[in-house]
């Protein structure tokens, strides 16, 4: 199948790893993705918070570009904080002509017009159901028997949206971490919320929501997330926060189309997860069989050397 | 009061009417603020702050940094009996404490008006002009330190664009968010 793709202002930066491993892994499931054209920052967390015809119309501007987008009719979105910013834009324009012509105002200066056809989708969502559990299965090439995977959505992929999960109880990655051939780390905080950008404006905050979750994700060998955001704050924090907890919190955190690229046989490299802030290297040789040496650890900590 | 703080009182005071008008229905029930994940760090709880708006106590609100700490989740959106769009009401206090520039939210309304800059400027967000536009507008010789640690790692990585981002950007955003100004403009006049 063919989907247009938004990747997002994060997966050209700080999220580099989730772009590549995005593309390969729809590659080696036979997906094509066309990339929209000039596309622009959806307002991300700041139009919200500064204006709200702009946190309407950055993301209306981009549904725009997909509609002219020859090819494809779903737009696939991996960045939790921008699919739900272009999914609301979407939404209310579809029940508001009055908004729809506000906004084609403003997208009349970048000659573009809106008409409202187009439809987004996460990518959680085009893994989970368009996929599908059982054609990784089929093509899972690697043992990941003692694995054991925390899933995390994070919020915007489920709220205020339910479209293909429970907004409540998340449960639509467990049959692709099982079809991967590891098992599911049981745990209620895959649909909490990571504090987003809490981390930089109100850290104290945003620290105790991490933390919270960190402290759920013992005994998992790994964490899988669907967003930069998420994936930021869970990984990029653990140093400080073991060190505040008195406690060693440190633990994997893979994109999940890393984790599946992986099982399916492609390479750490195809997948860059040298990027990753959070790889330990008993995870590492876990990955590649060494399975013996490291069960049940997670002292070792990759973060050490890039810290 | 002189009359600058009295006009800013009067704006507000307008601004708030319409967020007002989407909780009217409220009935005090308080599943927000036991679904709030931020809850905690409050210093009143979301249902209080409901109440204050439907009481139209703007300058309690105000002095509140209940709606900033809103980290839109969306459970309380979700799982509201009303059906009130209640993290979207947050966003639309944070609209005000910008447009505004409320001295108690600086840290935030600076940070997410340094964001907007740069993707203005070029479309998309440049993070290291966006950072640096942040620094600037704080004032702070200390606040770049508590960042340059995670800085440096995502340089190590490679995530960091380093390249000065261009004058007169061709992708550049203003003229969208100059009518998108305009057109709030009209309508906070109204």
């Amino acid at each position: 199948m063919k989907y247009l793709y938004y990747p997002g202002c994060s997966l050209e930066g700080t999220a580099m790893e989730y772009n590549v491993s995005t593309r390969a892994f729809m590659q080696a499931m036979g997906h094509e993705l066309i990339e929209l054209k000039e596309w622009t920052c959806c307002g991300a967390s700041a139009a919200e918070a500064t204006s709200r015809l702009l946190s309407l119309a950055l993301p209306a501007l981009n549904l725009a570009i997909a509609e002219k987008t020859e090819g494809a009719k779903d737009i696939l979105v991996p960045c939790s904080a921008c699919y739900l910013n272009l999914k609301k834009a979407d939404e209310k324009i579809r029940k508001d002509p009055a908004l729809l012509n506000k906004v084609n105002l403003i997208l009349k200066e970048k000659n573009l017009r809106l008409q409202g056809k187009a439809r987004v989708r996460h990518l959680l969502d085009v893994i989970s159901q368009d996929i599908g559990a059982e054609n990784i299965r089929t093509r899972v090439k690697k043992d990941f028997s003692g694995l054991r995977i925390a899933p995390y959505y994070g919020c915007q992929c489920l709220r205020p949206y339910p479209v293909f999960d429970d907004p409540e109880m998340p449960r639509s990655m467990e049959p692709l971490i099982e079809a991967a051939g590891a098992s599911v780390h049981h745990w209620d905080m895959g649909g909490k919320c990571c504090g987003a950008s809490h981390i930089n404006t109100e850290p104290e905050a945003g620290l105790e929501l991490v933390l919270s979750i960190l402290r759920e994700a013992e005994g998992a060998d790994s964490i899988v997330t669907v967003c930069p955001m998420c994936q930021m704050n869970l990984e990029a924090y653990q140093k400080k926060i073991s060190a505040d907890y008195g406690k060693d919190l440190s633990v994997s955190v893979l994109y999940l189309p890393q984790f599946l690229g992986l099982a399916i046989g492609l390479s750490e490299k195809d997948l860059r997860l040298d990027m990753n802030l959070a790889v330990s290297g008993g995870f590492r040789n876990k990955l590649r069989g060494k399975r013996s040496e490291v069960r049940g650890q997670r002292q070792e900590v990759a973060m050490a050397s890039a810290a | 009061m002189n009359q600058a703080e009295h006009k800013e009182k009067l704006s507000v005071h307008d601004a708030l009417a319409p967020i007002r008008e989407k909780i009217q229905a409220c009935i005090q029930c308080g599943t927000c603020s036991g679904s709030c994940p931020n809850e905690f760090a409050m210093d009143m709880t979301p249902r209080h702050l409901w109440r204050l708006l439907l009481m139209g106590q703007a300058e309690d609100i105000f002095h509140s940094k209940t709606f900033m700490l809103c980290s839109a989740c969306y459970y309380c959106t979700l799982r509201c009996p009303r059906g009130l769009p209640l993290t979207e009401a947050m966003g639309e206090l944070k609209q005000i404490a910008a447009r505004e520039n409320l001295v108690p939210y600086n840290q935030s309304v600076r940070f997410y008006k340094s964001f907007m800059e740069s993707v203005r400027r070029h479309g998309r967000v440049q993070e290291m002009e966006f950072m640096t536009l942040y620094f600037a507008s704080m004032k702070s010789p200390f606040l770049p330190l508590r960042f340059a640690p995670l800085g440096l790692r995502l340089m190590s990585k490679g995530k960091v664009h380093l390249h000065i981002p261009l004058q007169n950007d061709p992708e550049s955003l203003d003229a969208v968010f100059r009518k998108a100004e305009e057109m709030e403009k009209v309508r906070s006049e109204k």
